[in-house]
């Protein structure tokens, strides 16, 4: 009689689930700090997730994954929050289920053969190269051209916040190649190691200091055509087909993350003695965390429901934005509340929530900010 | 070769651990995992099959509630079935027949070698390896830190305070192993999905043939007659540094014969 987190969870689920937590506690927990100076999360403990296949949820079976769906990335993310340090989360997940699932839903059969391999073992790190100085949720203001050039595609222009891009191995990137439509957009294969490919900037960051995010500046590269993903001008909505996911592991992080913080701001408060007593007994702290446990708890259950949907094939759009745009939110909230409730010690650098009151700054921005969510939730909503 | 595991499904350790005030024994009606002490005989047992690059690794347990979430672990890590003994008739047993029910469930396999852990750790009485032994009438060897096939024999190195002996046992034999000997490895997220498929076999008491009355609280020979709160750790002595608190310190051991 197993007991599960939740309705959706079956046995493996809660597996994967366990074995997540253990694996973060054992090889994460113990290095993070060091990795978060390096500014680096080392290619063997990536190497280690390929082994175990870790990697490889949502990669077909047919090509070494275990062909699992949206909830199994829901599970897996939330897991991963465990670790306390999103910096690792996000390098995972990025490869995982950010740019990942681009190569397996659009990729040619050759493609696959070629580069799956590596995604599953670890050795070939992806990301997901969109965003611009001058477009970020707005995909289609992407300015990076490229104009066919023989047996392939002449590239050029600039992407930033590109994370996994600095020590990563290959980025799926997006450019413009219909210069009279601005949603002709094309997916392109781009090994780290092409010429003209270049790191401009190793970028500095507010949170997530131990995953490693580039600007990247494209000057004339050439991309053989069999490095062109899916659809000639169709990149922007290829795209499109992973926003949920996205959007979905981010919440899921950041729910394992504001999990952590509310368990280890419960210990310290009932441990902390202040006023003739623990600081849990005072109401205004003890009522507010567990406001903040009904929060990330309301979070938790509407992702998982997005999930869900998702697994069923329906269409998850307006379920997944809510969730997004009130998940990221409260996780921000409650990781507020988790500092505030350590008082002094919550501003040091030496405590945990400190970093993760950092590191959940980016959420509600990243891969699909707050405002932009709400519209996709607002556009659906129209009555009549 | 083959070789069977007895793996123990316990309450997790990390979550705190109730008593039924009625029977004055731990609450095991949650979700149980692998007890973490028998991870190390599974490993072992697995090290032990693929380095005699044939045969399998099976495992036996006996668990409340036909409970296999513990037992999906040992098969995610990659042993090929499992006896599940749980039958409401079993509650109560002590750690002789526990180790009768599990001897039964082992006979029929007929393996080369049975391992298990030193001691489980919510139970904690150390006793039923050799108890499986006694009443399958094999050799036993305790607390071992490794275990080598020779033949028809294994060399074990049997831990001791002073460091290890060098033991010969002749199989089939039943060995318990030292925690943290060796490193368990963690279940791949593939084997975790092909436990689901692996066999398990799903026995009672009475399939093993043992009346009820034989055991659980029927046939126990022992007794929980009163459960209570540990004492207290009293607070420790202070010893205010006044130059000469060394002394004291020295003193202190000396009390203790540790030097």
């Amino acid at each position: 009689m197993s007991r599960h987190r939740n309705i959706y969870m079956t046995d493996e689920l809660q597996a994967i689930y366990d074995q997540t937590v253990e694996f973060v506690s054992k090889e994460v927990l113990p290095h993070g700090e060091a990795w978060e100076e390096e500014g680096k999360v080392p290619r063997q403990v990536l190497s280690q997730m390929g082994e175990l296949g870790m990697l490889s949820l949502r990669i077909p079976e047919e090509h070494g994954g275990l062909g699992l769906g949206p909830l199994a990335s829901a599970t897996f993310s939330e897991a991963l929050g465990a670790s306390t340090f999103a910096g690792f989360d996000v390098t995972v997940l990025v490869h995982t289920d950010m740019a990942g699932p681009h190569l397996v839903n659009s990729g040619t059969p050759e493609q696959l053969e070629r580069w799956l391999p590596g995604v599953v073992s670890g050795q070939t790190v992806l990301s997901i190269g969109v965003s611009e100085p001058d477009a970020g949720s707005d995909v289609a203001g992407i300015r990076t051209s490229a104009v066919k050039d023989g047996d392939g595609w002449r590239l050029n222009g600039t992407k930033t916040f590109i994370t996994n891009a600095v020590y990563g191995d290959m980025t799926i990137l997006a450019a413009k190649t219909d210069p009279d439509n601005k949603y002709g957009i094309t997916m392109f294969l781009i090994p780290s190691e092409t010429e003209g490919f270049e790191v401009a900037k190793k970028l500095n960051k507010h949170g997530w200091l131990c995953s490693d995010t580039a600007e990247l500046v494209l000057t004339d590269v050439f991309i053989p055509d069999d490095q062109v993903l899916g659809t000639v001008h169709r990149g922007f909505y290829e795209t499109m087909k992973n926003f949920q996911n996205e959007r979905m592991v981010l919440i899921g992080m950041g729910v394992g993350a504001a999990q952590a913080a509310i368990d280890q701001t419960l210990a310290y408060t009932q441990e902390r003695k202040a006023f003739g007593g623990h600081l849990y007994d005072l109401g205004a702290i003890r009522q507010r965390m567990a406001m903040n446990q009904a929060r990330i708890d309301a979070a938790r259950a509407s992702m998982y429901h997005a999930a869900w949907m998702g697994e069923q094939g329906a269409d998850n759009v307006k379920a997944m934005s809510g969730a997004k745009a009130f998940g990221c939110e409260v996780i921000n909230q409650v990781m507020y509340d988790c500092v505030q409730f350590h008082g002094g010690m919550g501003y040091m650098r030496e405590t945990p929530v400190e970093r993760m009151y950092r590191d959940a700054r980016i959420l509600p921005i990243g891969g699909g900010a707050t405002e932009v969510m709400l519209e996709e939730v607002a556009k659906r909503s129209i009555m009549g | 070769m083959k070789v069977v595991v007895c793996v123990k499904q316990i309450p997790d350790p990390a979550d705190p651990g109730a008593l039924d005030p009625e029977t004055k024994t731990l609450k095991r009606d949650m979700k149980l995992i692998l007890d973490e002490s028998d991870s190390y005989g599974v490993e072992m047992a697995l090290q032990l099959v693929d380095a005699a690059g044939e045969g399998e690794v099976t495992l036996v347990s006996m668990a409340p509630n036909n409970e296999r979430s513990g037992l999906s672990t040992a098969l995610a890590m990659g042993a090929a079935s499992a006896t599940l003994v749980s039958d409401p008739a079993l509650q109560g047993s002590d750690s002789l027949t526990t180790a009768k029910v599990l001897a039964a469930a082992i006979k029929d396999q007929s393996p080369d070698l049975v391992i298990a852990g030193s001691e489980s750790s919510d139970g904690y009485t150390g006793t039923v390896p050799e108890q499986i032994a006694g009443v399958l009438d094999l050799p036993s060897v305790t607390a071992a830190k490794s275990i080598t096939v020779d033949g028809s024999s294994i060399k074990v190195q049997r831990q001791t305070d002073a460091g290890h002996d060098d033991v010969e046992c002749p199989m089939p034999c039943v060995v318990s192993v030292t925690a943290g000997v060796v490193e368990p490895r963690y279940p791949s997220f593939k084997g975790i999905m092909a436990a689901k498929s692996k066999p398990v076999d799903e026995k009672t008491a009475a399939d093993l043939g043992f009346d009820a009355d034989a055991v659980g609280w029927a046939g126990a020979g022992q007794e929980i007659v009163d459960v209570a709160e540990a004492p207290q750790r009293e607070a420790g002595e202070i010893v205010e540094d006044d130059g000469e608190a060394y002394t004291r310190i020295v003193g202190f051991l000396e009390e203790l014969k540790i030097i």
